[in-house]
Formats: C-alpha cells, structure tokens, sequence
C-alpha cells in the first residue's frame, strides 16, 4: 500500500528531495557560487515537473487514507503553481546577482514553498492542509527577510511572520472546533456529518475561523494589513513570487476545503465570502489611488484581484470554480509580466519604483511602453484584452449563482480600479518630461516575460492552449 | 465575397500591423509613408464597403451577409448588417479617410497616432456589425483605448483630465450594460443577438429593497443598457464628458468622436433597447423623452454662451442627439426614421463643423471665439462652406439637418405633444447660437492684425469638405437615399415592439395604477 500511496505524491517527493539535497551540496561546496546553477536547476525540474504533472495525471488518486488526493482540480492548480514560481525564478536571477542578493537558499526555499503550495492544493485532510500551508509560509518568511541588512525588508519579514502566525493560531482553533464537532479531521468525513445533520453552532465557529485563516493568506480584506507592507519591503522578485504562486495555492486550498469539506453548506459560507469578495474588491481599488509606489499599487491590485476570483468561489457552484481557475491562470500571468517591467526599472544601478519615474516612457522605448499599457489595461478589464474575459467568466458565475447585487459592486469597483491602472499609462504616455529618467535593463528572461505575457493577454482572446478545458475539468472533479 | 463584413472590419487593423512592424523611424519620410499607408487603408475600406452596401436588400428586414465562427468560452464570432446598421457602417468608412486627411499636419508621433485611428476604425465597424452581445461589448469598449490615448497624447492643454474623464466615464456606463448583458446570457443561455431579439425577458413586477419595480428585469436591464447608452450618446446629464473630450481632442479626434462615436449610443438603444425590452422600454418611455427635451433646450442655452468654438459645437451635438433619443422612444416610423436620418446626417454635419474649427485653429492655434472676426475678406471660400455647414446645422430646408429634425419633432408630436413643443424651441435656439457664432467669427470687420495674414482654404482641405457638402445637400434634397434603406427594416422593429407590448399589457396597466 505505502508504494502506491508514495507514486502518487511522487512528484512532491521530487522536488523535496532535490531541495534538500541541493541545500546540503551547496553548503558543502560553494555555497553562493552555485546559485546560478541553482535558479537554472530548480527552474528546471519544477517546469519537468509541471509538464510530468499535465501529461501524465489521470483519475481521482488519493494516498494516505485520504489525507492526500491528486485530482484534475489539483494538478491543475500545481501545474500553475510551479510555472509561475519557475518563471519568477529565472526572472530574478540578474537582480539577485547585482545586488548581491542571490544566495543558495533562494532558489531551494522557494521550492520548498512550491512543495507546501502542492501540498496545499492536494489536501484531503485539516492536517496535511496544514501542513502544507506551514511548509510553504515558513519559507515565505525567510524569503521576504532576505535582505537582511534592509530595515525594510527584514521588517517585511517580522511582520509577515508575526501576522502569519496569528492567522495559522486562527485557523488551527478553527480546525480543532471543526474536529470536536465532527469527530475527524478528514474531508470525506466532514462532510458526512455536515451532509447528516444541521450544522451546529460549534461547527460554524471552526468554519469561521478556518475561513479567517485562510483569508489572510489569500489577502482578502479585513485579513490584508499585511500585503503592501510585505509587498513594498520584500526585494522585488520576491513580491513577484508573493503575488502569483501562493496566491493561486491559497485559492485553490480555500476551494477545496469549502467545497470538499463545506460543500453541502454552501448558504452558510457563501455570505461570508461574498462579504471578503466585496470588501477585498472596493479597498482594492480605493487604497490602490493615492499608491505612489507601483509595488504598494500592485499589493492593493492583488487584493482586488482576490476580490474578483473570491467571486467564483462565493458562487458555489462548478461554474464558478472554473471561472476562478482562470481567473487565477490570467491573473498570474498578467502579474508576471508586470513583475518583469518592475525588475527592469532602474536608475543608476538602483531599483526604482516611483510610478513618476515612468514619465513619458513612451518615448524612450517604445516597444516595452506599449507591452505595459496592453498589461494594465488587461489588469483594469477592459476588452479586448484576456484581463476582461477572466472578470467576464466569474461574472457570469456570479448572476447565474443569483448573486448580482456582488457582481454589480464589483463592476463599480472595476470602474475605480481602472483609474490607477490608467495613471500608470497616463504616465508613459501624457506625462511630462521627466528631467531625471529611468533605464529599463532588459534581460533576455524578463524581455520574454512582459512581452509573452503580453502578447499572450491578446492572443488568449483567439486560443487558449487548452487552459479552458483543463479548468472546466479541474472544477468538474471538485465540485460534484 | 462571403465574408466582407470581416474584411472591411480588418483592413485597417492589418494597415495598423504593418505600420506597426515594417515603419521604422520618425523621420519625414516615414511620416509620410504612414500616413499614405493610413489614407490607403482607409479609402479602400471606404471602397471595399460600397460591396456592402450594392449588395444589401433593403426590402430583407433580417440580417445580411452574416458571418459565423466558434469562439471561446462558448460565444460566438458573428457579424452582420441590416437596415438600421448599415447605414452606419457605410458612415463610418465614409468619413475615416477625411479624418486621416484632416490629420495630414500632425508632426508628433505620426506613426502611433495613425495606428490608433486604423484600430479605431476596425473596432467602430466591428460595433456596428456585430451580432454577438459579447463580441458586440469587446467592440464596444475596446474603442475607449485608442480614443483615450488620441485625446491624451495629442489633446490640448488640459487633456489628461479630459481623457481621463472620457474613459472613467464612459467605462462605469459599459461596465453596467455588461452585467445586465451577463445576466441575459444567464437567463436566455445564448449571447446570439439575433436569438436574443426573439427571447421574452420577463417583464414580471417586482421589488427590490423595497422600491417596486414597474416591468421588472426588463425595465432593470433597460436601465443598465441605459447607462452605457446615454452616456455615449451622451444625453442631458451625463453629457459633461462630451465638452471637455472634444475641446481636447486633436481636430481628427473631435471628427470621430462627433461623427461616428456619438451614434454607437443611438445604434445601441435601436439594437438592443428596443426589440430585447420592450415593456423596459415602454415604462420609462416618459422619462426619455423629458430628458430629450431638456436636453435640447438646456445645452442649447449653455451653448449660446460659450467662448469657445469647439465647446459650442460640442454643445450643439448634445442638442442634437437629443432629438435622436425623442424619435427613437417615439416609437413609430417617422420618430425612428428621422432618428437614424438624424444621426446619420450629424455625422456629416458635425464632422464638417469641426474640420471647419480645425481650419482656422491650424491656422490660429486658439478656439476663441472672440481672436477670430472678419474672416470672409480674407477667406471666402471658407466663409462659404461654414455658412452652409452653419445651416444645416440650423436645420434649413434643403440640407439634410433639416429632415431629421423635422422627422423627429413629428414622430415625437403622435407620442407627446408637449415634449416635442419644448423641444422644437431648441429648433430656434440652434439658429441663435450657430448664427451668432457664424457672424462673430467671420463677419464684421477684419481688424485684429495677427489674422491679416490669414490664407483662405489649400486645395487639400478643400478636397476634405467637398464629399461632405455633396452628401448634405444630397441627403437634403433626396431623403429617399436614406429612408429607403432603412425604411423596412424600421417596419419590422416597429411591429415587433407594438406586439410584445401589446403581449404584456397587463404589466403596463399595472404600471399606470401605481
């Protein structure tokens, strides 16, 4: 039995494995000068990977009594997961290196995040979603402090920590209650007993609770305090990182666990979701205007953003999950592109990332000035752009849920979400002369980021490479 | 050619690719190979289109020429024209060139402002031709990106609060139109406009938070589409956009905005409002037609005293497209007729009025009313062609202002009499303001030295104005051109709305006792 159950999580084993033997070869060895090696490396076997997940997954598998199941909705959310931390690591090794940033420990403790973030997505159980979720936040801590003679960014860090750990406080209570009332911690059981009988007031403490906990790691409002701070502290490819993978593993865990645990009390959670949904979209998009900084307005953009996917999720139904796996997949591509121009920007070596910097950007580089405008405008949705078909799908999920009083707050919030978006190309293009401009320094990763990403933003409206179907898949495994 | 609504729609964006990937620098030459490039692809749209026309049946009130193709997410690529269409769509083809022309002294960023103007062109035809709600919205909002970047990088001097202004605007009523539009596709489960004209939306009474709702869902999403519609139109009071836009926006910019932007809100209620909600359409028929009736007379009056041309014509359009509202919610031939005839002959005329404002502020580089003075003894031949721009947009008989007005005011008088006396003041006022700024900027006596030296029309702009005198005169004199085309396609909407109604009389009787 055991060997059945450890082909199924091989892949996590994969990436471990080679993460720890990484780290005990490095320190052996040449420690800091391996690095490089390293980035390619990890890049490397998480896109094999990705691809061995994609092709070779099949059927419903589930290992270790159920604490653990690889099903359509979790190879696809891994497939995201570990493309998106790939792309973020190679994007960041020419700025970790310059900056003297590019230790060892970059490269492997992101993928013992990428590890967590499987976990996460697989969980079958309250333990191994823990699990998972502390592996993968005890790494995240130690990449925002990475640059540790930095007040800034070892206070991103503490902060990060110290708020972490209240939310895992939180949704640790939250899983106690719901094994008190219930008897198991186990999923299948769960919902057993929630299907049986009404669900009693304990029950819907623990509820609360794990939903509060995982809020925060979704940074939904009111559990988002943390974001611009992180986001603004952290060096920047480490906030590329904060804003795509991890979000996608929290989204795809908090679906998991209110449909394969929640699922027949949809009316119970749903209001509070709607009520994140909400909350998460207008802050969002309000706090974004007076943001000088672009990485604080790409903090707030996330927060709305998780705003719009927490939409799909509110509906209820497997509509809405799909519509909120391709929220995810567009949302994590438009961020990767927009993470690769914020790399780029400097000036005399230093990183900046004053939004006046990009006046009249238009100008100086043409090529990239028009990749950024094709991004926000795809960030605020608005067509032609993919940005706007992935707010179209939860929309749809939302009315057809009957939940139009959400979607209409949230078209409204969109309208005010649009303004900043717009300022960032207001800049590039009507700006005024800047008397002290900026220099983009262009690798060849992070050219072939922004500009694949936005040209993917124009090109998805025609093709899709069959992240559709997967998605319609994954959420029909979910949610039956 | 089976798909030439496609291959009109696309040829300025592959005009718009290849100046995008082969035209390189930004010396004389290459700004001169793009705007060859632009005025080419404009013109053999402009010919090409003419298909379009030669071989669309007016006597068929269906949609022609349809083209069908699978998409994603379960929508539909589909284009197609009919009666109330296809005028618009020859409009829009017919004016790009000489907007292209009108740009030919644009030095800044040529290339870039070429491009924007071809994919604005694509995605207004795609408006008026597409039959899918989705396809129909991607259009439909996508233009704010060209028109946004065209106001703010080659705008006047206050055009980043304008162009600002145009997008949020014009976005908060889009966004609005798109969740009732989402909630069509929920409860017909198709985005085919076609199928959608032809599905009952419940018109069942309810109420939400209290506030009972006459016709509801419809009367809801008649609201929603209401709001995207008025804005773009724009109607009194959410016109305020409109002034700032056109006074920024490069003269080219003014052109399209005026000409062919204005008319997508028209076109929206004639494609949608209308024939999807009917009863929606019949509970606040009242109210539409009051707020065209402000309209016309209310920015008629802000427009007498504005000190700034473009402002003042920009205040004309919003008069104007207040007689297109009224005969639209008229409801019957002669309102809708003289609707669609009115729109299609502010294009003209409004087109024409800007270009004249682009002439001399070429010339001058001020809109003020009070630099200019004395014009004809230096420029008789423009004096000439803004006197008669300046009638018809007065609504004299013999140009086609005039028959769009008059179509309206009676269409309008079966429905509400008094609506249309208010608005058939506005009538008086349009010739108070338009003759008063016509005698302020060309008659009197020439003696402000700086326009001593003023040079009467080149041959270019001449040639700009001729196919835009020759098409109001025209369409003055011979009105069939228009209505004959229209006409039966007219008809059919007309019918199909008197028997939903008729269908759901008991909603509106309800209506009436509360």
């Amino acid at each position: 039995m055991i060997q059945a159950d450890l082909t199924i999580i091989l892949p996590e084993i994969v990436l471990a494995v080679y993460a720890m033997a990484a780290l005990i070869g490095a320190v052996y060895t040449t420690k800091d000068g391996l690095a490089p090696v390293l980035i390619w490396a990890t890049s490397g076997l998480m896109a094999l990977l990705a691809i061995w997940i994609a092709t070779n997954g099949d059927g419903t598998n589930v290992a270790f009594n159920g604490m653990f199941v690889d099903d359509g909705f979790s190879r696809f959310a891994k497939v995201a997961i570990l493309l998106s931390a790939a792309a973020v690591l190679l994007m960041s090794q020419d700025y970790m290196s310059r900056r003297g940033l590019l230790r060892f420990e970059y490269p492997l403790l992101v993928a013992l995040a990428a590890v967590g973030m499987m976990m996460m997505v697989s969980a079958g159980d309250l333990m191994s979603l823990y699990m998972g979720l502390e592996l993968q936040s005890l790494a995240l801590y130690v990449v925002a402090a990475l640059r540790r003679d930095s007040a800034k960014s070892t206070e991103a860090g503490l902060k990060y920590f110290v708020l972490g750990a209240l939310s895992s406080g939180l949704l640790l209570y939250g899983a106690s209650l719901v094994y008190g009332f219930t008897g198991t911690t186990l999923f299948s059981g769960i919902i057993q007993t929630v299907h049986h009988g009404d669900v009693s007031v304990g029950l819907l403490f623990g509820l609360i609770f794990l939903i509060s906990g995982l809020a925060f790691k979704v940074s939904a409002v009111p559990f988002h305090m943390w974001t611009p701070d992180v986001y603004e502290g952290s060096p920047t490819p480490i906030t590329a990182f904060f804003a795509t993978a991890p979000k996608v593993a929290a989204m795809a865990l908090f679906a998991r666990l209110l449909h394969d645990a929640f699922g027949g009390v949809i009316k119970d959670w749903q209001q509070v979701i709607v009520l994140l949904s909400v909350l998460s979209m207008l802050l969002g998009a309000v706090a974004a205007i007076g943001q000088r900084d672009i990485k604080r307005l790409m903090a707030f953009s996330s927060i709305a953003h998780m705003g719009y996917a927490l939409i799909g999720l509110a509906a209820g139904t497997e509509m809405g999950v799909k519509a909120m796996l391709m929220y995810l997949a567009i949302y994590v591509t438009m961020n990767i592109g927009t993470f690769a121009f914020i790399l780029m920007m400097e000036r005399d070596g230093k990183p900046v990332t004053d939004i006046d910097a990009l006046r009249q950007y238009s100008k100086r580089d043409p090529g990239k000035a028009l990749a950024v405008l094709i991004l926000m405008f795809s960030l605020a949705g608005v067509p032609p752009m993919l940005g706007f078909f992935a707010k179209f799908g939860v929309w749809q999920a939302g009315v057809s849920a009957g939940l139009t009083g959400l979607v209409i707050v949230s078209a409204i919030a969109s309208v005010i979400g649009a303004f900043y978006y717009l300022r960032i190309v207001f800049y590039m293009y009507f700006g005024e002369e800047n008397e002290d401009p900026i220099e983009t320094r262009s690798t060849p990763v992070l050219w072939v980021a922004l500009m694949g990403s936005a040209a993917l933003m124009l090109v998805g409206i025609f093709y899709q490479f069959g992240v559709e179907g997967a998605a319609a898949a994954a959420a029909a495994t979910l949610v039956n | 050619m089976d798909n030439i609504l496609s291959i009109v729609t696309f040829i300025p964006a592959v005009a718009a690719a290849i100046l995008a990937l082969f035209l390189h620098g930004d010396d004389d030459a290459a700004q001169r190979n793009a705007k060859w490039v632009a005025l080419v692809a404009t013109t053999v749209t402009f010919l090409v289109s003419i298909g379009i026309y030669t071989g669309f049946d007016p006597s068929n009130t269906g949609f022609q020429m349809v083209e069908e193709g699978e998409w994603l997410l379960g929508l539909k690529y589909k284009m197609g024209v009919d009666g109330i269409s296809v005028l618009f769509v020859l409009l829009t083809t017919f004016i790009m060139p000489l907007t292209i022309l009108a740009s030919w002294n644009v030095t800044d960023r040529v290339k870039e402002y070429m491009i924007a103007f071809l994919l604005l062109e694509t995605l207004m035809l795609g408006v008026f031709m597409a039959l899918d709600l989705v396809l129909f919205y991607l259009f439909f909002e996508a233009g704010l990106i060209p028109m946004f970047l065209i106001i703010g990088i080659w705008g006047g001097a206050n055009r980043i609060y304008a162009s600002f202004k145009f997008f949020l605007y014009t976005f908060l009523g889009s966004v609005l139109m798109l969740v009732a539009m989402v909630a069509m596709y929920a409860d017909a489960g198709t985005t085919d406009i076609e199928a959608l004209m032809s599905h009952q939306f419940s018109s069942e009474s309810f109420s939400v938070l209290g506030v009972y709702i006459v016709g509801g869902m419809q009367t809801l999403m008649f609201l929603a589409f209401f709001a995207s519609f008025a804005v773009k139109m724009p109607m009194w009071p959410v016109h305020t956009w409109l002034p700032d836009a056109h006074v920024q926006a490069p003269t080219a910019g003014s052109v399209v905005l005026a000409a062919i932007l204005l008319k997508m809100g028209g076109y929206g209620f004639l494609r949608f409002s209308l024939p999807m909600f009917p009863v929606g359409s019949a509970v606040m028929t009242d109210l539409v037609l009051w707020m065209s009736a402000i309209a016309v007379v209310y920015t008629s009056l802000v427009a007498l005293v504005q000190e700034d041309m473009k402002k003042l014509i920009a205040y004309s359009s919003v008069a104007h497209m207040g007689f297109v509202t009224m005969g639209i919610f008229a409801a019957n031939q002669q309102g809708i007729d003289g609707a669609i005839f009115q729109m299609i002959s502010h294009g003209f005329i409004s087109a024409a009025l800007f270009l004249c404002v682009g002439v001399i502020y070429d010339r001058m580089h001020t809109r003020d009313i009070d630099a200019y003075g004395g014009l004809v003894i230096r420029m008789p031949a423009y004096a000439l062609v803004f006197m008669l721009f300046t009638m018809a947009n007065v609504g004299l008989p013999g140009t086609s202002g005039f028959i769009g007005e008059f179509l309206t005011l009676m269409g309008a008088f079966q429905v509400n009499t008094w609506v249309t006396a208010v608005a058939a003041t506005g009538v008086i006022f349009s010739a108070g303001y338009a003759l008063w700024l016509y005698r302020r900027v060309v008659f009197g006596d020439l003696i402000k030295e700086s326009l001593k030296a003023m040079t009467d029309m080149s041959s270019r702009e001449r040639l700009i104005f001729a196919p835009l005198i020759v098409m109001t005169i025209l369409l003055g004199v011979y009105p069939s051109l228009v209505t004959d085309v229209i006409g039966d396609s007219t008809a059919a909407l007309i019918s199909n709305y008197d028997t939903a109604l008729a269908a759901a009389e008991a909603v509106i009787q309800t209506a009436a006792s509360h």
